[in-house]
């Protein structure tokens, strides 16, 4: 009795795992379907610029003052921060160095993802899940225009082409305000602090990855917002869930690649 | 919308050519029309692609390769200087490091000859890295090897202080066990 | 010229083995409103899906226009999708958009037409609603009844063939129900179209439909005109038709026997 009730419970669980197992999968499977849905059907988005405008001005431009905002705070506390380390061992002239690089190769790129997912990729899931809810998009679809073509692709190149100019303007916000910190406020050189810079920043190899990487960023936040709102059930429930899911997705996504390539930047 | 559109892109290329300018090495490692040398050295240390080489403390060009040579077993190192400076023949290159823990580059001491360096040239003279172990550890074993009476002599000679505070130092230096 | 624009065939389909169509017939002929009606989940809706080819059926075909509908790659479904007008449910107006450029969206995105005939025809289409000056509001704006009206106009727009109609009375005040059900007919009758109503609101689909199905548990229970749907004496359409509520229809949804299933929960907790 009690071995077979076990045993019950352990195929349950192992069911459920499989289950869900099952379904990650398939939901990776339908992300992708849909991501060359997207590129397939994207000739739209590009010879009808305006519409991807459109896009650009709701993901890009309304994203813009949370970006600068934060930057500003994230390069002061980094000037702050990586002074009071850098003083100890005398070398307090490598603060520039420091707020540069960790903007330019890390911060900027992942953090810009992360509020970005935040900001604009939780609105586009919530609109794409509403205005399927609202049977939009099947409205849409009888009328004979594609939905993929006319929705999903602009909105996928609005984001794509916003998050490396929100990444770079990231970057430059808050090496500005580092530097509002380090040079006014607690009186390191001015040459310095922008010469140690100039001398440890490469173009190709820092500037240009910290742009690879926001740029793979992009493709990853905007599918993802734009895969949750299309596949999110047609309920306020469900577009609610799938709110939260492209956040917590979103970010997962964003630190595992920042990892993946930054390791494969640093080999050379 | 198309102005804030507008206004938003040229924000991102002005952020774009700020970082460029001023926060990379985007206008200091553009020097221009290069001549590539070599320089063979037994040991490079720390040395890396594109690091800085120096005459007179003046960034005059950059290190391109660096290669195991497997027939000398050497390294050679290939080095890109910028055409407005030329240097002669019978230059000497040395392996730096800036300051005690810093990176490492390659600093050119120019000779006395008349020919100058050329495309493809190789500079025969060069000193190499640095490399702080094999130095502590050539110290220390000059110190051990040296007779014992010696060593206190030159370490009184070097302290003028009484015994006590001799056997204080030498504990802080940390050769105690030799 | 085959004299019905839309033909259903011995049609099937349903969800994971549950089947909600259980081989359906059916014909529209050219210029007439005809409706559907059946009891809600009776698959009326989905029988507009399956029109529309949004959904592939299990078995059987439909055609329109001669062309079967599930055997059309992309293109061609598009093609026919153009001689369909839909009005949705609830509208299913663009949120983003305001009424005029809703009603602008199909010839905008389907034609090559220029921006200033589509200004007049915009404007035409929501005379013909009556909601000429609405054309600035934003859909948010707009009350049920006036956000149908637009939505009808934009279903319009290109002056199709077919115009389907998903349950186009639920939740309208009297008044605004009324307005709709003359728009049906009258342009139904001014486009040449051929109306296809979902609805399962009586007295209103028998004022204008021409010929009338009914749909129960999935197969044709009943057809006819309005007026000798009124006489039937079919126990099912004499229920629906008069709104009782019990009758073939049950008020239960099948299911076990009902002291049996108290008590063997009770015997199953004990074990």
């Amino acid at each position: 009795m009690i071995k077979s009730k076990l045993l019950n419970s352990l195929t349950r669980t192992l069911g459920g795992i499989g289950y869900r197992m099952t379904e990650r999968i398939w939901r990776l499977g339908a992300g992708a379907r849909l991501f060359f849905l997207t590129i397939f059907y994207s000739g739209e988005s590009f010879k009808r610029f305006h519409l991807t405008l459109r896009e650009i001005y709701f993901t890009g431009v309304m994203s813009l003052l949370i970006i600068v905002v934060s930057a500003f705070f994230v390069g002061m506390v980094l000037a702050l921060q990586g002074y009071n380390t850098l003083q100890k061992y005398g070398s307090s002239e490598a603060i520039g160095v420091l707020v540069a690089l960790s903007l330019v190769r890390e911060l900027g790129p992942v953090v810009t993802a992360l509020l970005f997912a935040g900001r604009a990729g939780t609105a586009i899931t919530a609109e794409i899940g509403l205005m399927k809810t609202t049977e939009q998009l099947s409205a849409m679809e009888m009328m004979a225009v594609n939905p993929i073509a006319r929705v999903i692709a602009p909105r996928f190149w609005a984001g794509v082409i916003s998050m490396p100019i929100l990444a770079t303007l990231f970057s430059m916000v808050g090496i500005l305000g580092g530097y509002i910190v380090a040079v006014p406020l607690i009186g390191v050189d001015d040459g310095a602090f922008w010469s140690q810079m100039q001398a440890n920043v490469d173009f190709r190899l820092d500037i240009v990855n910290g742009l690879i990487k926001s740029l793979v960023f992009g493709v990853a936040c905007t599918m993802i917002a734009l895969f949750e709102g299309f596949d999110a059930p047609p309920t306020a429930e469900g577009v609610s869930r799938a709110t939260t899911r492209t956040v917590v997705i979103s970010s997962l996504t964003v630190l595992a690649l920042d990892f993946v390539l930054t390791s494969f930047m640093l080999v050379i | 919308m198309d102005l804030w559109v507008g206004v938003f892109v040229a924000l991102g290329v002005a952020a774009l050519l700020g970082l460029a300018m001023k926060v990379g090495n985007l206008t200091s490692s553009q020097i221009g029309p290069t001549y590539s040398v070599t320089a063979s050295f037994e040991n490079v240390g720390s040395l890396k692609p594109r690091a800085p080489v120096k005459s007179a403390g003046v960034v005059v060009g950059r290190v391109d390769s660096i290669v195991f040579d497997s027939k000398k077993y050497e390294a050679l190192v290939t080095i890109n200087i910028d055409k407005r400076y030329a240097f002669p023949k019978d230059t000497f290159a040395n392996i730096y490091t800036a300051g005690l823990l810093g990176e490492q580059y390659v600093g050119l001491e120019a000779g006395g000859e008349d020919d100058a360096l050329k495309n493809g040239d190789k500079i025969s003279q060069t000193q190499d890295a640095i490399v702080l172990e094999k130095m502590i550890s050539q110290f220390l074993f000059s110190k051990a090897s040296e007779p014992k009476p010696d060593g206190k002599e030159a370490d009184a000679a070097n302290k003028p202080t009484d015994a006590k505070s001799t056997g204080v130092k030498k504990t802080e230096l940390g050769d105690a066990p030799f | 010229m085959n004299p019905n624009i839309v033909e259903i065939d011995n049609l099937s389909f349903g969800y994971k083995g549950r089947l909600l169509h259980k081989g359906i017939n059916m014909v529209f002929p050219r210029g007439k409103v005809v409706a559907i009606m059946g009891g809600s989940g009776s698959g009326k809706t989905t029988l507009l899906r399956l029109i529309g080819g949004q959904i592939k059926p299990s078995k059987g075909e439909v055609r329109v226009d001669g062309a079967v509908v599930h055997q059309q790659d992309r293109d061609g479904i598009y093609k026919l999708r153009r001689k369909m007008g839909m009005l949705f449910q609830h509208g299913a107006l663009f949120t983003d958009l305001s009424v005029f450029d809703n009603v602008a969206f199909p010839m905008r995105e389907l034609t090559d037409l220029p921006e200033s005939m589509i200004r007049d025809l915009v404007l035409m289409k929501l005379n013909a609603v009556g909601l000429r000056g609405a054309y600035n509001f934003m859909p948010t704006e707009l009350s049920g009844g006036m956000a149908r009206r637009v939505a009808l106009a934009r279903a319009v727009a290109l002056d199709p063939n077919i115009i389907m109609y998903d349950e186009p009375f639920a939740g309208l005040d009297p008044i605004s129900m009324a307005v709709i059900c003359d728009l049906i007919r009258s342009l139904n009758d001014a486009l040449g179209a051929t109306s296809i109503i979902v609805s399962h609101d009586v007295k209103e689909t028998f004022l204008i439909a021409d010929y009338v199905y009914f749909v129960a548990s999935g197969e044709v229970a009943a057809e006819g005109t309005p007026h000798d749907l009124m006489q039937s004496t079919l126990p099912f359409v004499h229920q629906f038709v008069h709104g009782e509520k019990d009758g073939p229809v049950p008020f239960h949804y099948p299911a076990s026997n009902y002291q049996a299933e108290l008590l063997g929960h009770k015997s199953a907790k004990s074990n």
